[in-house]
């Protein structure tokens, strides 16, 4: 129970942060499975913003490694790469 | 022609590698039979010398074998960056008059009502449709590439004819097309392919929008020594870049400054960037903190600083072998080509003394599409009897050896990302907001873009705009790189004692975000 709450939380988190950064807070259009790169929704600079805003709310650290699609390119894979940082 | 350089290079070196994109591979025959398939069939659609064909892409195959078939039909590349929003394309495409669109579905997607005027006949789709009535007469890629005769056409044009026609933002906010015709582009490609020493054993990676002049100075060069060019969308995630180009054993690499900045913040010493030989900077200049990064972090890569606009595609570059030694220079000159640099009343300046950058060559462009007046200022007489010369509009100046230091723009153009970005025409956009009672946009310094875009508004009374409401409107009718990323509400906007905002002002005495 406790998990499901916390996964949907930080889901939740996340996707608040992209609506409001990079859609200006209208986020109707975007399913948290939408990939960013066909959306054009972030480029270079955005991944950056979006790494350190991780990195500030979570507390975890992103190596460069770790900078890439599979990890970052929609709202429920950031989400479960946070849960798996955190775990 | 600008195209007998791919059958040329297609008959000499027909299995060599051309293109790579995505997960296609194309060897020099097939880029050459694909890009003949296209241009008959676009000929088929009723496609004729002279026409104007729109060309609005991704970085993807399609986009090369489409310039190359467009060009092979007679017809000039009119390139459209994909993040282009609908207004504007409508605005290219009527003042163009263009014939035919070869778009995606993914990008007509992104522009609900788009009216294409009624001279484009039909518009070419790649990829899956867009899910809406058809335009007028869509056809898909598959139909017009998969014309089946790839027997070379009879030339259609001749060198004077117009090869591309790319629009670029001016002052005065509607975008005005550069003429550049095959003659122009193929004096640029060979003096690129001359100082960058290019050989049929490159790979250049090219990550720059191919609708740019700085990514079309990518394909052409290596299209003419019969190198190999890898395509990508962009640099989302430096890693995967960096793992590319060593993946693909780049030899060079075109970048702007912020994706330089983007790619120190980075250990590139993790990368196996062995069998990079060089790597280019334009579209704006590069700090010289961030050329001292790169000559440290890549100090085997050969690092060209040049200088460029899209009126010329190319002026300057500094040999590399100077790079540590005058890192604020952009060179000399290209071969082939004389540069000045005048007084406000044309005369040649000594050493040292700054002046307007005039370029006399044949890869100066024919003109401003329509626009007799604009092209008139910029292109003006030169030495001899009927020729024509290019002011610039940038200052620069000359030391005592002949190098050029690039000092300002005479306009207001902001350069971000690398791109120029009209004040005007995102004040333009600005004011079709019913809330806004005046606005203004100037560039302000920013370490990753060079200048960010910010936008000074005062609201009517009573209006309760907020940021996000007005970069969100922006951002639905303005390119990405165009959308102010920052806004700052004012009770008034100061102004001189003609009533003209002081811009300058504002920019000193506003608060960074």
């Amino acid at each position: 129970m406790t998990n499901v709450h916390a996964a949907t939380d930080v889901t939740a988190e996340i996707r608040a942060y992209i609506v409001d950064r990079f859609l200006f807070g209208k986020g109707d259009g975007l399913s948290n499975s939408a990939s960013f790169m066909e959306q054009h929704l972030v480029d270079s600079t955005g991944i950056l913003e979006v790494v350190m805003f991780l990195e500030s709310k979570y507390g975890i650290k992103v190596a460069d490694e770790e900078l890439i699609p599979e990890n970052l390119d929609s709202i429920d894979r950031i989400a479960a790469f946070v849960r798996r940082k955190q775990a | 022609m600008l195209h007998h350089h791919l059958a040329l290079t297609a008959a000499r070196v027909p299995d060599r590698p051309a293109l790579v994109a995505g997960g296609r591979r194309l060897t020099y025959r097939e880029l050459d039979e694909a890009s003949t398939r296209v241009a008959r069939g676009l000929i088929a659609l009723g496609v004729e010398r002279g026409d104007r064909v729109a060309i609005q892409l991704e970085n993807c195959a399609e986009t090369v074998i489409a310039i190359y078939g467009v060009l092979k039909a007679g017809a000039a590349i009119l390139m459209v960056n994909p993040s282009t929003k609908a207004p504007k394309l409508s605005y290219i495409l009527g003042n163009s008059r263009a014939s035919a669109l070869i778009t995606s579905g993914a990008v007509r997607q992104s522009m609900p009502g788009l009216v294409l005027p009624p001279h484009v006949r039909v518009s070419v789709i790649v990829g899956p449709g867009p899910d809406r009535p058809a335009d007028r007469a869509t056809v898909p890629w598959d139909a017009v590439a998969g014309t089946p005769s790839t027997d070379p056409l009879p030339d259609r044009v001749i060198d004077l004819d117009l090869a591309a026609l790319l629009y670029t933002s001016g002052s005065t906010g509607d975008p005005k097309g550069v003429m550049l015709t095959h003659r122009n582009i193929t004096t640029v490609t060979a003096s690129i392919a001359s100082y960058l020493k290019l050989t049929q054993d490159d790979v250049v990676f090219n990550v720059l929008p191919l609708s740019f002049g700085y990514g079309l100075t990518q394909l052409f060069p290596t299209v003419m020594v019969g190198g190999c060019l890898v395509v990508e969308k962009g640099i989302v995630y430096p890693h995967v870049t960096l793992t590319q180009m060593a993946a693909h054993r780049a030899t060079g690499f075109a970048l702007v400054p912020t994706i330089a900045t983007t790619l120190l913040t980075l250990d590139l010493s993790k990368y196996d960037l062995s069998h990079l030989r060089y790597i280019t900077n334009a579209g704006a200049g590069m700090p010289t903190e961030v050329v001292r990064g790169m000559r440290r972090a890549l100090p085997d890569v050969r690092l060209y600083l040049m200088y460029g606009q899209t009126e010329c595609l190319r002026a300057l570059y500094l040999e590399p072998d100077q790079t540590d030694l005058r890192p604020d220079s952009v060179g000399r000159g290209m071969p082939n080509q004389e540069l000045m640099i005048v007084d406000e009343s044309g005369r040649e300046v000594g050493p040292n003394v700054v002046g307007e950058l005039v370029v006399r060559g044949s890869h100066v462009m024919a003109g401003y599409w329509e626009r007799p007046e604009e092209t008139a200022r910029k292109l003006r007489p030169g030495k001899l009897e009927g020729e024509r010369v290019l002011y610039t509009g940038d200052l620069f100046r000359r030391d005592e050896e002949g190098y050029y230091y690039f000092v300002a723009r005479q306009d207001d153009i902001i350069k971000s990302r690398g791109e120029k970005v009209s004040p005007r025409e995102v004040e333009n956009v600005l004011y079709t907001l019913p809330e806004v009672l005046e606005a203004v946009v100037a560039g302000v310094p920013d370490a990753r873009l060079g200048q960010a875009v910010k936008a000074y508004v005062v609201l009517k009374p009573g209006a309760t705009l907020d940021e996000r409401d007005i970069r969100r409107h922006c951002a639905a009718l303005l390119e990405d790189y165009m959308v102010p990323s920052a806004v700052e509400f004012l009770k008034e906007l100061p102004k001189n004692e003609r009533g003209k905002v002081a811009k300058r002002e504002l920019v000193a005495t506003s608060h960074p975000d």
